[in-house]
């Protein structure tokens, strides 16, 4: 079995395990600008068409404002449609942002995780996702090059699905991951247009059935819209998590909502995503063997933000450390997933000692040692009430 | 760039179809010309066609919500995104019929309507990404001159000397000081098949420079400024908009012309020339101009007449008489 997997699977950057997952799903419509560390999603499509691998439209616009409008609009005539993005051009999409999922359009984006300026620093944190959370999107993290070709494949029956009808990004590391190599498993379209066939947006343009969409809405009615958005994102949880088994079911590979890895003799919990997940699930064994008895909780779902799950995973933990890889400048805990952990806390009266660390800013490198340390710091379970910033020179 | 046949199929007012596309009941202002031009160009476009409007006085006006003036599918996302999100249509129409997804007979036009501030300002960006990839859209530019939505804030298209609740008339500043932007040029320097200027004084003009501007996009994308009056921001009697609007070709202020695969022409020549000043006594927000700021605008308006009967080759907007 395990050779057989070994055989099948190719050498891929998690950026061109994307773009292949854009090309097995028969995408109809690319509309994109290059941005660093997003470039090579887009540069492996526009070659994907070149040769005739991939029968898409791609439009090559001037801004990212522009990449995600083309996208949502294209998605509301019915076309399946895809960008990519980071950092500053994702910060430039902000509007849009806003607007995709105001209008349902079930559009998927990929974003290479990268700070913001300034200054300028064209290296991973997770500043422009974090920026965005609030955004009514579904948010899925990827913590290697396989889960985010399954993830996109997943994202796109998540995004279409009728009763969800919602934009789907899928985060991952910038660098780290987008521009390093691992062994992915990629699927014939035939098997994954079974698995995610076509849906069009239900009420597309069509002269045949004239609608108006992103009419102006008076007080009268705006906050209900609102609250559809609501429901729909909180509504899309069953779903997310009925893809993924299904997705398991039909390729063998399953990822959950949220994982909790050497979870179950663990007094102390790390919580993080993308390559710090991977990276820690790899030095785990080792910082064991110290006698430090820790564990990893590794987001997968963002938005909805799967509590129940959270619940069951810490409900028998003394304390959680949150790394966040973005600030939330002024903020109680000035780590952005911190502060809603906490929130998650008093919402469910639990008796968990939240640690917040702030670490890993414009990619300053967390080795072996350093995780060690924070995996000390959880175990050890004293109180914390500020944000520590980590591996920072005062 | 292969040359298209030039068929007028518009010869008078009767020859438009009878049904009504863009409906009554909009909450336009009484006197509002941008009701006249897209209930014109609803007529002209005809059923198969999707709209694109920026934010902006029709977006507001014509679909507050639970209702629509419009019959035929029109979209609004955002205010300086219309030419990405008509690129956006003409992709997915592209790839769904080339799949098998869509009818491939089916024609379905891509329009943008956009005002001045969606156009030449804030849109000017995702226009030119538009009519640099040669995406087949005609684009429609209703331009009242300013922020009129918002309250009658200056624009880049605000002309010189017009008062504006961001450029007011006082001691110090005498109302706007830049010249209006060339969008027309802007657009013709991307070398698409049609750009025009049209003005709803002139309904079959304009009638059939829409029809033009349809006709053309099996080639590529066209561009038409349409001059719109707008009676709250120039401050005038709701009666007179067509009047002013006449009144702005008659004295050379907005000349009406097009540029068909590079072929220049005025469509409306004018042997002789009213004063500007005809058209500026009109308008509430000229009022505070003096005589000799009105001589100024006058000598702006002649040397652009001398610009445009270059371009033509001889006199086709005469002098003042």
């Amino acid at each position: 079995m395990a050779l057989e997997t070994v055989k099948k699977a190719i050498p891929l950057s998690t950026n061109h395990a994307i773009a292949n997952a854009v090309k097995d799903l028969d995408v109809d419509v690319i509309s994109a600008y290059p941005i660093t560390p997003q470039t090579t999603v887009v540069e492996k499509i526009s070659e994907f068409i070149a040769k005739g691998e991939l029968d898409a439209e791609y439009i090559h616009v001037e801004s990212e404002h522009s990449a995600l409008s083309a996208a949502i609009s294209a998605s509301l005539t019915g076309a399946r449609a895809f960008t990519a993005t980071a950092s500053q051009g994702f910060a430039l999409m902000h509007e849009m942002l806003h607007i995709a999922s105001g209008l349902r359009a079930p559009l998927v984006m990929s974003v290479a995780m990268r700070s913001l300026s300034a200054p300028i620093s064209i290296w991973n944190d997770q500043s422009d996702l974090f920026n965005a959370r609030d955004s009514g999107w579904i948010i899925l993290f990827a913590h290697t090059a396989q889960e985010a070709y399954d993830t996109i494949i997943q994202a796109y029956k998540i995004a279409e699905d009728q009763n969800v009808l919602l934009p789907v990004m899928v985060g991952y590391d910038g660098y780290v991951m987008s521009h390093t190599i691992e062994p992915v498993i990629t699927e014939s379209r035939e098997k994954v247009i079974k698995f995610a066939p076509k849906k069009q947006y239900p009420y597309k343009l069509d002269p045949d059935k004239p609608v108006s969409i992103g009419a102006i809405t008076p007080p009268e009615y705006y906050y209900e819209f609102k609250y559809q958005q609501v429901n729909a994102v909180n509504n899309s949880l069953p779903t997310i998590e009925k893809v993924d088994e299904e997705f398991g079911k039909t390729f063998g590979r399953s990822y959950g909502l949220m994982e909790c890895y050497m979870c179950e003799d663990a007094e102390a919990l790390i919580m993080t995503n993308a390559s710090y997940a991977s990276t820690l699930k790899a030095f785990l064994p080792d910082i064991r063997k110290e006698g430090i008895k820790v564990g990893l909780l590794r987001v997968r779902l963002y938005r909805p933000f799967p509590l129940q799950k959270f619940i069951e995973y810490t409900s028998d933990k003394k304390t959680i450390l949150v790394i966040d890889r973005a600030i939330s400048y002024g903020a109680p805990f000035q780590g952005p997933l911190a502060n809603e952990i906490s929130g998650a806390i008093v919402r469910e009266g639990l008796k968990l000692n939240l640690i917040s660390v702030v670490a890993g800013i414009g990619q300053r490198t967390v080795e072996y040692e350093d995780f060690l340390a924070l995996a000390r710091l959880a175990y050890e379970g004293k109180k914390h009430k500020e944000t520590i910033f980590y591996g920072v020179r005062e | 760039m292969s040359e298209t046949k030039k068929v007028l199929r518009i010869k008078s007012l009767y020859d438009l179809p009878r049904e009504e596309l863009f409906i009554s009941g909009h909450g336009l202002c009484p006197g509002c010309t941008a009701g006249t031009i897209m209930r014109m160009l609803t007529k002209v476009t005809g059923k198969d066609t999707i709209v694109v409007n920026a934010t902006g006085c029709v977006e507001v006006s014509t679909t507050r919500y639970p209702y629509s003036n419009w019959l035929i599918p029109w979209l609004h996302s955002a205010f300086e995104n219309s030419g990405a999100s008509a690129s956006g249509i003409v992709a997915a129409i592209k790839a769904m019929k080339r799949k098998g997804i869509m009818d491939k007979d089916k024609d379905v036009k891509v329009v943008v309507v956009a005002g001045d501030g969606g156009t030449v300002d804030i849109g000017l960006q995702s226009l030119s990404g538009m009519l640099e990839r040669k995406d087949p859209v005609m684009y429609v530019l209703y331009d009242n001159e300013a922020y009129m939505n918002t309250g009658i804030q200056r624009s880049g298209s605000t002309p010189h000397g017009a008062w504006t609740t961001t450029t007011p008339a006082g001691k110090v500043w005498r109302g706007e000081w830049r010249d209006k932007k060339d969008i027309a040029g802007i657009a013709a320097a991307h070398h698409i098949p049609y750009v025009a200027t049209a003005n709803p004084a002139y309904p079959m003009d304009m009638i059939n420079k829409f029809a033009r501007g349809l006709e053309v996009l099996n080639e590529g994308p066209s561009f038409i400024q349409v001059l719109m009056a707008c009676t709250t921001g120039w401050r005038f009697d709701p009666a007179l908009g067509i009047t002013i609007s006449r009144l702005a070709t008659e004295t050379g202020i907005f000349p009406i012309y097009e540029i068909d695969h590079g072929n220049f022409r005025v469509t409306f020549p004018i042997m002789k020339r009213k004063p500007v000043k005809e058209y500026l006594k009109l308008q509430g927000r000229f009022a505070h101009l003096t005589d000799e700021e009105i001589n100024e605008i006058q000598k702006m308006v002649d040397q652009k007449v001398e610009t445009i009967n270059k371009m033509a080759g001889k006199t086709v907007i005469g002098p003042v008489g």
